[in-house]
């Protein structure tokens, strides 16, 4: 048995080769950035240590939980599955380019507890905010099922993305 | 009030302790054992490392007694000789890159000479398995009340069942994570934490270090849900280590599948009932035996074993109780505090029972708990007289009411004869959950809150307790800023900082609101005092009496101070554990509807309503998302949420494999309060937090129950289980147990 297993406990996550650095250039909520990274590295450590954007979290580094959801060309994705070179030259919206008026509704329904979920949630329910057509054929829960939160029981979740659509479409 | 923080959180300006920029740091990472029990013959360092890069420390590294300081200091901060369960930390390691790091974990080789571990806390250990004592019983309790034993004699009607409760993972969001630095001759320690002076304490002990040279610091914490309790210590003592011997700072911070593995867990739990009742349904005796599964060594299971005990007989009057409960040591990942603290365990049992009573009977199960809810004036099984003037029969009925209780069991009937593939089901359950410490447990802790008056006029709230998604830094400013007149922006919260505010207690055991609460008022009033302000100055005024006083004394400040004591009237016996187990109790009834579908064994919760009276109701919108968070927490104990294990080891230590409900999986959680105000509480406040983890397993299983016919007596109710369940029913052979 033995090492193996013990291994596999503190294993996975990004090998960090500074050997084989390159730069890549993508826009970055809305502004142009350049960036130094190596072939293996996923985007999620690009934002946090690279870029300095600590709004993405990591919360299980497998695509599971949804906490360093982005929005890659629009759409959401997980950070940590992401490969850096894959944002070269495409549009990468992070937390922090939502524009914090836009999230009263989020405040008020209490959508947000611990926060570690939280900025994730922001970047999916807001994708769904700017397509209310994908509510035609999905419910709010079925498209928010890619973000763990394990403090609201989601309903103070979904109460805000309701509350947001009857607001009007996204600000972020 | 909207939650204090919310926006930082919302637009990811919160900074929690892997966001914190450091400079010149070193990562720290822990090699763990391979074996679930046995004698370290070795720790060979590979030679594809060059280990003059790494900082390497070892259980000769611990400069005071080698143990993390609890309530029995049996637990080492690094294995030395030998370790007692998989995944124990024996070496630690430092290294500025993260992936070098990685390697160098790999390339260390712990062997083991394996000795006989136990792996089965249901079973009586072999001699040769004997860790602790003379049996592994970590502790044993027994609370008695009238005479069971002649009293199930001479009940009419006796009826037994067995129950068994899993392991269950917190799954905070945020991974445990912490920093040690050295501040001259400081070692600061800032991390993910719910009780920063358990991490001071255990500091102290182990590092054999004086409070003034030690300064531990919460860092917004991404959930805790009593999973950084106690095993935060651990983190910080290595954390610490490392960096004391490096002079450098360090931060280690576990990624998901170290945290799932390496870390506490719920107790599971074994619940025996023989109860002898009337035929009409009239609790005569209650005679209730408790075993849980402590892991590899004390940490914190007598209490959590006690906690679980007092709740056992549930909310009802009966004359004759015995629970007798066990802690046993087993050589599986320690177990450790969970929402709720051993109470969810013996509460499943009891409210899973209490429908096979009723149907043993023929008597509906509403009836058979109205029947005995405990009135004002009755007594708990430790002999607790109640009368809070809470009224848990229009708990009850509230539930009853809003699930459309009786107009669903018709519809019921009527779907299930008609649908080949799916039935229906609604099932209830009845609890109460005591908040704050049990048994002397407060009066022990002495808890300190200081509130101080700042030159501007502001006032500075100085507590312990943390925020960790439940809410505190809003409903500690509400209780402040309502108390003194003040609007909200004039309430500064103090950060959790040893350095800063006093011991007032531990984030734990749903004591914050009611009991931190209530001596935050108080510490206001006394801050009038110390000011020289009449007793009735607030507001604008208050504000002008605090600058004034600061004119008056400069360097100085006034600091209203207020501790915990014991309120008159209540006694509590640890020896006969017989008394006021609580301050209070807060009261649920919560109905859970299903669908279970035939051909998956698939169950779906269709509806679930959570009607709780826990005292007045400080701000709606967190109290209603405690109770939802908890109701969805408690629906994946009950459905989804399963350790697997494999030699003593997690052998799902993954989220693609440890599932907890999506937004997907559950319904919206309707809750309701009734608002009795308890006079000790702030502003008439009892804890909420853990109660909603109580309600939804038995509830929702009792659904099932009633959609079936079957009797499920094992959680989690997986869909592997309640095939195996049915297969069994038809005479078929399953492989599940």
């Amino acid at each position: 048995m033995g090492n193996a297993e013990c291994h596999a406990v503190s294993a996975p996550s990004p090998f960090r080769t500074p050997h084989s650095a390159f730069r890549i250039g993508f826009t970055l909520n809305g502004a142009p950035v350049s960036v130094s990274i190596s072939a293996s590295d996923r985007l999620l450590d690009t934002l946090r240590e690279g870029l300095g954007l600590t709004g993405t979290k990591e919360g299980c580094g497998e695509g599971e939980c949804g906490s360093c959801t982005v929005r890659l060309d629009g759409l959401p994705v997980c950070a940590c599955l992401v490969p850096s070179y894959q944002a070269r030259g495409r549009r990468v919206d992070t937390v922090e380019g939502i524009d914090p008026a836009a999230l009263t509704p989020y405040l008020e329904s209490g959508a947000t507890q611990c926060g570690a979920c939280t900025p994730g949630v922001v970047m999916a329910a807001e994708w769904i905010r700017a397509h209310p057509d994908l509510l035609a054929t999905h419910s709010i829960r079925e498209l928010m099922a890619g973000n763990l939160c394990r403090c609201t029981g989601y309903d103070g979740i979904v109460d805000a993305i309701e509350r947001a659509l009857a607001d009007g479409g996204p600000r972020g | 009030m909207h939650r204090r923080e919310g926006l930082a959180k919302l637009t990811g300006r919160e900074r929690y302790v892997d966001d914190l920029p450091l400079e010149d740091f070193l990562w720290g990472a822990t090699v763990r054992s391979p074996a679930p029990r046995g004698r370290i013959t070795g720790v060979r360092f590979g030679p594809s490392v060059d280990w003059r890069e790494f900082e390497v420390v070892d259980h000769r590294d611990v400069p005071g007694p080698n143990c993390v300081a609890l309530i029995e200091n049996d637990q080492p901060v690094l294995a030395a000789d030998r370790v007692r369960h998989v995944h124990e930390p024996v070496v630690l390691l430092a290294h500025r890159s993260r992936s070098a790091l990685r390697r160098a974990v790999a390339a260390v080789e712990i062997t083991v000479a394996a000795e006989p571990p136990v792996l089965d806390f249901r079973v009586a250990p072999r001699p040769e398995q004997v860790q602790y004592g003379a049996d592994n019983v970590l502790k044993h309790l027994r609370i008695e009340k009238g005479d069971v034993g002649r009293a199930l004699a001479a009940a009419p009607v006796v009826v037994e069942g067995t129950y068994e409760t899993g392991a269950q993972e917190h799954v905070y969001i945020e991974p445990q994570g912490m920093v040690a630095r050295l501040e001259g001759d400081v070692l600061v320690i800032e991390g993910s934490m719910q009780c920063p002076y358990y991490v001071l304490k255990a500091l102290m002990h182990a590092l054999d270090r004086d409070a003034t040279r030690l300064r531990v610091i919460q860092t917004p914490t991404g959930g805790g849900f009593g999973g950084k309790e106690e095993y935060p210590s651990h983190l910080a003592l290595h954390a610490a280590l490392l960096a004391l011997k490096a002079r450098r700072s360090v931060k280690i911070v576990y990624d998901r599948a170290e945290d799932l593995a390496a870390t506490t867990k719920r107790h599971p739990a074994r619940v025996r009932h023989r109860t002898g009742v009337t035929r009409d349904g009239r609790l005569l005796a209650q005679d209730i035996e408790v075993v849980m599964d402590g892991g590899a060594y004390v940490t914190l299971s007598p209490v959590v074993l006690s906690r679980g005990l007092i709740h056992a007989a549930g909310p009802y009057a009966c004359d004759h109780v015995c629970i007798d409960g066990r802690a046993v040591l087993t050589n599986a990942v320690p177990f450790g505090a969970f929402r709720g603290f051993g109470a969810p365990q013996t509460l499943f049992a009891l409210e899973r029972h209490m429908d096979v009573v009723a149907r043993t009977l023929g008597i509906d199960p509403v009836d058979l708990r109205r029947r005995n809810l405990l009135r004002d004036g009755q007594s708990t099984a430790t002999g607790q007289v109640i009368r809070d003037g809470a009224d848990r029969e229009a708990v009850l009925d509230r539930a009853l009411t809003l699930a459309a209780w009786s107009e669903k069991r018709a519809a019921h009937r009527v779907g299930n004869a008609a649908d080949p593939v799916r039935r229906r089901g609604i099932g209830l359950a009845t609890f109460f959950h005591g908040a704050g410490f049990t048994g002397g447990g407060e009066t022990a802790l002495r808890s300190r809150v200081h509130v101080a008056g700042l030159p501007d006029g502001r006032v500075e709230v100085r507590t312990a307790n943390i925020e960790m998604g439940q809410g505190t830094l809003t409903v500690f400013t509400q209780v402040a800023a309502e108390r003194l007149g003040l609007a909200p922006d004039d309430v500064v919260i103090a950060p959790a900082d040893t350095s800063r505010v006093p011991n007032s207690g531990p984030t734990v055991a749903s004591r914050t609101t009611m009991i931190v609460g209530g001596l935050i008022e108080r510490a206001c009033d006394d801050l009038r005092r110390v000011a020289g302000l009449a007793p009735d100055t607030r507001g604008d005024a208050l504000g002008a009496g605090l600058v004034r006083w600061h004119a008056r004394h400069p360097g100085s400040e006034p600091v209203g101070v207020a501790e915990y004591q014991r309120p008159p009237g209540v006694a509590w016996d640890d020896a006969t554990y017989r008394g006021d187990a609580y301050g209070t109790f807060a009261w649920g009834a919560y109905v859970a509807e299903v669908e279970v579908d035939l051909r998956t064994c698939a169950v779906r919760v269709l509806d679930f309503v959570a009607v709780q009276d826990a005292g007045r109701i400080i701000n709606e919108t967190l109290a209603r998302g405690q109770i939802q968070g908890g109701v969805v927490q408690g629906i994946g104990w009950a459905l989804l949420e399963e350790c697997r294990w494999a030699d003593g080891a997690m052998a799902n230590a993954q989220l693609t494999n440890y599932l907890i409900p999506t937004a997907a999986d559950v319904p919206a959680i309707r809750v309701a309060f009734l608002e009795t105000p308890y006079p000790l509480g702030a502003q008439g406040a009892k804890g909420l937090g853990e109660l909603p983890l109580d309600g939804p397993a038995p509830a929702i299983v009792n659904a099932i129950a009633d959609a079936l016919g079957v009797e499920p007596t094992v959680i989690p109710v997986t869909p592997e289980r309640l095939s195996a369940m049915r297969s069994a029913e038809w005479g078929m052979r399953s492989a599940m147990p």
